[in-house]
C-alpha cells in the first residue's frame, strides 16, 4: 500500500535488469580492449567491432555471403525434415521395423559429421552441395529420434477410439497420429535447425564453400581481426534468430499437448 | 522372434551390402569395407592408438569434466536464484545459438595457438551450454512441496543442495550431459583438424591431404566407434546413478 | 524414551501449558487492485499436549494459515508466537507433513534416508540418530520397509513415512495439513488411529488441519471451525468425546452425532451464506454489463 504502482516496477524490473546485465558486458569487453588486458590486435573494442559489422552490412559481399549460408542451412535442413519424418513415422509405428534398424541407428547417430569433412572434399567437392549433405546428415538424426518417440508415444486410447469408429489406417496415420507428434518434431525441428546452422558454417569454415564461414576463414588468414570479429557477432545473430524462430514454434506445437503438460510427473 | 532375428540381421546385411557394392564400385574414394577394416586393426589396435586415440580422449574427457563441474557450479545457484537467472540468461541465450566453429578463428587469436589447453577449453566451454541450461531447468522443477518440506525442517545450505537440490536435477542433468559428450566429440575433431599434431581429427586431416583413403575411413570409422563407446559408457552410468529415477517413473505410470 | 512415558495414559485432554498461540494473523497476497485476502483476522491458542483440529469449507485459507504457523509465509499482519517467541522462520520446534506424501519424499532416497534428512543437521550422535530414525518407524509400523524407496509403497505407507520423519526430528507440535486427503477410506481409518496412537506415545501437540468433519471430530480435543475466506475464526468447540477413541464405539456416541452435527452446520451456513453472497455478486456483474 505504501508504494502505489509496485506492479508496475515488479513488472519492468526483469527486463530492465536483462537490459543492464548486457550493457554491463558490452562495456566490459570495451574497457579489457582499451585498457590493453587484451591487446586490441587481438581483441578489438567493442565499438570498432559493432562499426565494422555496420559497415560490412553495407556491401554487397556480406548480404550475398549470409544469403549463401542460409540457403545451406535451409536446404539441408529441408532435406533432413523430408527424409527424418517419413522414416520416423514408418520406424515409430512398426514394432518390428524400429527394432530392425535399432543397432544401425544407435550406431551412426552419435558418429560426428564433422568426422565427414574430409570425405566431402574428395567425393562432393567444395560447393553447396557438401554443405547441405552435411547440414542434412547432422539435423537428420534429432529429427527422426523425435519423431520416433512422438509416433511411439501416441495415446493408445486415441488409436482405439479411431479405431471402434472404423477408421482405416491412413486416416488415422494423418488425423491421430500425425498430430499427436507434432510437438515433438517440433522439438526435433528446433534442435536440428541449430545443428543444421553450426553444420553449414563448418563446411564453409572447413571446406571454404563460400558464404559466412569462408569469408571468416579469409578475414583470420588476412589477419583482418576486427572482420573476423564482426562476423563472429554476425554469425551469433543469425543463431540467435534461427533459435528464437524455432523455440516459439516449438512452444505453440507444444501448448495444448497433454503429455507436456508439467503436471504428469 | 522374428524381431530379434532382424535386430541382428539388418545390421549384418547392411555391412553385407556396403562390402558388395565397394566391390562393385571398385572406385578408389570408397575402398573396401575388408580393406577398411584391415586397415582399421593396423592403425587402432594398437600401434597407433596411444599416438593418436589417446590424447584425443583425453581432450575429449578433460573437455567434458570440465564443463559438467562448471556447469554445476554456476547452475545451481542460478537454478534457486530469480535475479541470478534475470542477469545470466541473455548471455546463456547468446552463446548458446552461437555456432562454436565461428569462434574457432577467434580463439586462435585470443590464444595465440590452440594446443592442448586452448583445444579443452574450447571443447569445454561449448559443452558448458547443454549441461547449464538443463541444469538450471531441473533445479527450477524442483517439486515445491519438497523445497516447503526441507525449508520446514530447517535443511539448508550444502546439505539441501547435495541431499535436496542435486539429486532432484540429476536426471535433467544427464541429458544436458547426453547432448554435451556427443558435441564434445565434435569439437575435438574440429579442433583437432584446425590445427594439431596428433589426435585422430590430425590423421583425418593428414590422410586426407595424402590421399590415403584406407586410413581416412578407418579414421571415419574410429570417429563413429569412439561416440557410440563414449555414449554407452554414459548411458552405462546414468543407469546406475539413476536407478531410483526409473523405479520411480514406472512406479508413478501405474 | 522419557517423552514416551511421560505421555502415557488417558489425561491428556487435561490442559496444559499455552504452546503455540496465533495473535490476529491476517494474510494478503498482492497489493493494490489485484491483492486477495486470504485471511482476515484469526486468533486462537493450542496448548501444550493439546490435539486441535481446524475446519473450514474448501479454498478458506487453511493451508495459507498452517504455512503462516509454520513459519513458511510471513503473515501480512499479527504474531505467531511459540512458547512466547515469535516465529519468523521454521522452528526446530515444529514438523510439518503435508496432504502430497508423494512430493514431499525424496524419491532418489531410501525411506530410512528420508526420515534421517531432517536430523543430519541436529547435532547427534550417529546413534542417537539411527536410533531415532529406527524409533520413529517402528512406530508407524515400517521397520521391515526401512531399506525400500517411497515409490515401492503404497500411498497410506508413503504418508506415514512422512509421519515418522515428522516425528524423528522430535518436535514439540506437528502441524499436518489434511494429511489423509489423499488415500482411500480404509487407510485413511488406519493412519487416524495412528496418529492418536504416536501422539500418546510421543507426547506430542497437533494442529490439524482439515475439511472433514468427521474426521476433526473425531481425533481432537477441540475444533476451530473457520469461516470462509477472507478467513476468520468462526468457533471454538471443545470436543469431551472418551480417550482412547475407536472408529465404532465412538461415532456411535450420541456425543458424536451432537458435535458432528454441531460442526456441520456451522460449516454449512457459512456455505450457504456465501452461495447468497456469490449470487449477488453476480446479479450486479450482470447488471453492470449492461450498457
Amino acid at each position: 500500500m505504501s508504494a502505489p504502482g509496485g506492479g508496475i516496477v515488479t513488472r519492468l524490473t526483469p527486463g530492465v535488469a536483462a537490459a543492464a546485465s548486457i550493457a554491463a558486458f558490452l562495456a566490459l569487453w570495451q574497457a579489457v580492449s582499451r585498457f590493453g588486458v587484451i591487446s586490441e590486435q587481438d581483441l578489438p573494442a567493442m565499438t570498432t567491432t559493432f562499426r565494422e559489422l555496420w559497415s560490412m552490412m553495407q556491401t554487397q559481399e556480406f548480404w550475398a555471403a549470409l544469403g549463401r549460408t542460409v540457403r545451406g542451412w535451409a536446404l539441408g535442413l529441408g532435406l533432413a525434415t523430408v527424409l527424418a519424418v517419413p522414416i520416423g513415422i514408418l520406424l515409430g509405428s512398426s514394432d518390428f521395423a524400429g527394432r530392425a534398424f535399432r543397432v544401425p541407428i544407435e550406431f551412426l547417430r552419435p558418429i560426428p559429421s564433422a568426422a565427414l569433412i574430409p570425405l566431402l572434399f574428395l567425393t562432393l567437392g567444395t560447393n553447396i552441395r557438401s554443405e547441405i549433405f552435411l547440414a542434412a546428415f547432422g539435423a537428420f538424426w534429432p529429427l527422426l529420434i523425435q519423431t520416433m518417440y512422438g509416433v511411439r508415444d501416441v495415446d493408445p486410447v486415441a488409436i482405439d477410439t479411431a479405431r471402434s469408429f472404423g477408421v482405416g489406417p491412413l486416416e488415422r496415420l494423418y488425423r491421430v497420429t500425425l498430430p499427436s507428434s507434432v510437438p515433438y518434431i517440433a522439438t526435433g525441428l528446433r534442435i536440428a535447425s541449430a545443428v543444421a546452422l553450426i553444420l553449414a558454417f563448418t563446411a564453409e569454415l572447413f571446406m571454404g564453400i563460400p558464404g559466412l564461414g569462408q569469408i571468416m576463414n579469409v578475414a583470420e588468414s588476412f589477419g583482418l581481426t576486427n572482420q573476423v570479429y564482426a562476423l563472429a557477432v554476425a554469425t551469433g545473430f543469425l543463431g540467435l534468430a534461427i533459435y528464437v524462430v524455432f523455440s516459439t514454434i516449438e512452444r505453440r506445437a507444444l501448448r495444448w499437448h497433454p503429455s507436456q503438460r508439467p503436471s504428469s510427473a | 522372434m522374428a524381431a530379434i532375428a532382424a535386430e541382428i540381421a539388418v545390421p549384418l546385411l547392411i555391412l553385407a551390402a556396403w562390402q558388395a557394392w565397394t566391390v562393385h564400385a571398385n572406385d578408389p574414394l570408397f575402398p573396401r569395407l575388408s580393406t577398411i577394416l584391415v586397415q582399421f586393426k593396423e592403425m587402432w589396435l594398437f600401434s597407433q592408438f596411444h599416438l593418436h586415440v589417446v590424447p584425443s580422449l583425453i581432450r575429449i574427457g578433460a573437455g567434458f569434466t570440465l564443463a559438467v563441474i562448471i556447469g554445476l557450479i554456476i547452475g545451481i545457484p542460478l537454478g534457486l536464484s530469480r535475479w541470478g537467472r534475470l542477469l545470466a540468461m541473455p548471455h546463456i541465450e547468446w552463446w548458446r545459438a552461437m555456432p562454436p566453429p565461428a569462434l574457432l578463428p577467434i580463439s586462435i587469436l585470443l590464444l595465440h595457438s590452440i594446443g592442448d589447453r586452448q583445444k579443452i577449453s574450447f571443447i569445454a566451454f561449448f559443452c558448458l551450454f547443454p549441461i547449464l541450461l538443463n541444469t538450471i531447468d531441473g533445479v527450477r522443477g524442483i517439486d515445491p512441496t519438497l523445497i516447503e518440506t526441507t525449508r520446514s525442517y530447517g535443511v539448508g545450505g550444502f546439505e539441501r543442495i547435495r541431499r535436496v537440490v542435486l539429486p532432484a536435477a540429476l536426471p535433467q542433468i544427464f541429458a544436458g550431459m547426453r547432448t554435451s559428450l556427443s558435441l564434445a566429440v565434435i569439437m575435438m575433431v574440429l579442433t583437432e583438424y584446425f590445427s594439431s599434431t596428433s589426435g585422430v581429427g590430425y590423421v583425418l586431416l593428414i590422410s586426407k591431404n595424402t590421399f590415403q583413403l584406407a586410413p581416412m575411413w578407418a579414421a571415419i570409422v574410429l570417429i563413429g566407434v569412439l561416440g557410440y563407446l563414449l555414449n554407452v559408457l554414459l548411458i552405462l552410468v546414468e543407469r546406475r546413478v539413476l536407478a531410483w529415477h526409473r523405479g520411480w517413473r514406472a512406479a508413478a505410470a501405474q | 524414551m522419557a517423552p514416551r512415558l511421560a505421555g502415557g495414559g488417558g489425561a491428556v485432554s487435561t490442559v496444559g501449558r499455552r504452546l503455540l498461540e496465533i495473535r490476529h494473523v491476517s494474510k494478503t497476497y498482492g497489493s493494490g487492485d489485484s491483492a486477495t485476502h486470504a485471511i482476515a483476522d484469526v486468533s486462537f491458542a493450542v496448548d501444550d499436549r493439546e490435539f486441535v483440529c481446524v475446519v473450514g469449507p474448501s479454498g478458506c485459507g487453511k493451508t495459507t494459515l498452517l504455512k503462516c504457523v509454520g513459519g513458511l509465509l510471513a503473515p501480512t499482519n499479527g504474531d505467531i508466537l511459540l512458547r512466547g517467541t515469535r516465529v519468523t522462520s521454521p522452528p526446530e520446534e515444529m514438523a510439518l507433513v503435508f496432504q502430497e506424501y508423494g512430493r514431499s519424499l525424496m524419491p532418489w532416497s531410501t525411506v530410512r534416508n528420508n526420515v534421517l534428512l531432517p536430523l543430519r543437521h541436529k547435532k547427534l550422535t550417529r546413534q542417537k540418530r539411527n536410533a531415532l530414525v529406527e524409533e520413529a518407524l517402528e512406530a508407524v509400523g515400517l521397520t521391515p520397509f526401512i531399506d525400500r524407496y517411497p515409490w515401492q509403497l503404497s500411498g497410506g505407507m508413503q504418508q506415514r513415512v512422512a509421519i515418522a520423519r515428522a516425528l524423528a526430528y522430535q518436535p514439540a507440535i506437528l502441524l499436518m495439513d489434511e494429511p489423509f486427503a489423499s488415500v482411500d477410506a480404509q487407510t485413511r481409518g488406519d493412519l487416524e488411529d495412528l496418529i492418536l496412537r504416536v501422539r500418546e506415545e510421543f507426547a506430542i501437540t497437533i494442529l490439524f488441519v482439515t475439511h472433514d468433519i468427521d474426521e476433526s471430530v473425531y481425533l481432537s480435543d477441540r475444533v476451530i471451525v473457520l469461516t470462509h475466506g477472507p478467513t476468520e475464526v468462526k468457533a471454538s468447540i471443545d470436543v469431551d468425546l472418551p480417550f482412547p477413541r475407536d472408529q465404532i464405539a465412538t461415532k456411535e456416541l450420541p456425543d458424536f452425532a451432537h458435535l458432528r452435527g454441531h460442526v456441520y452446520r456451522l460449516i454449512n451456513r457459512e456455505q450457504v451464506e456465501s452461495g447468497e453472497e456469490l449470487a449477488a455478486t453476480l446479479k450486479t456483474a450482470t447488471k453492470g454489463d449492461r450498457p
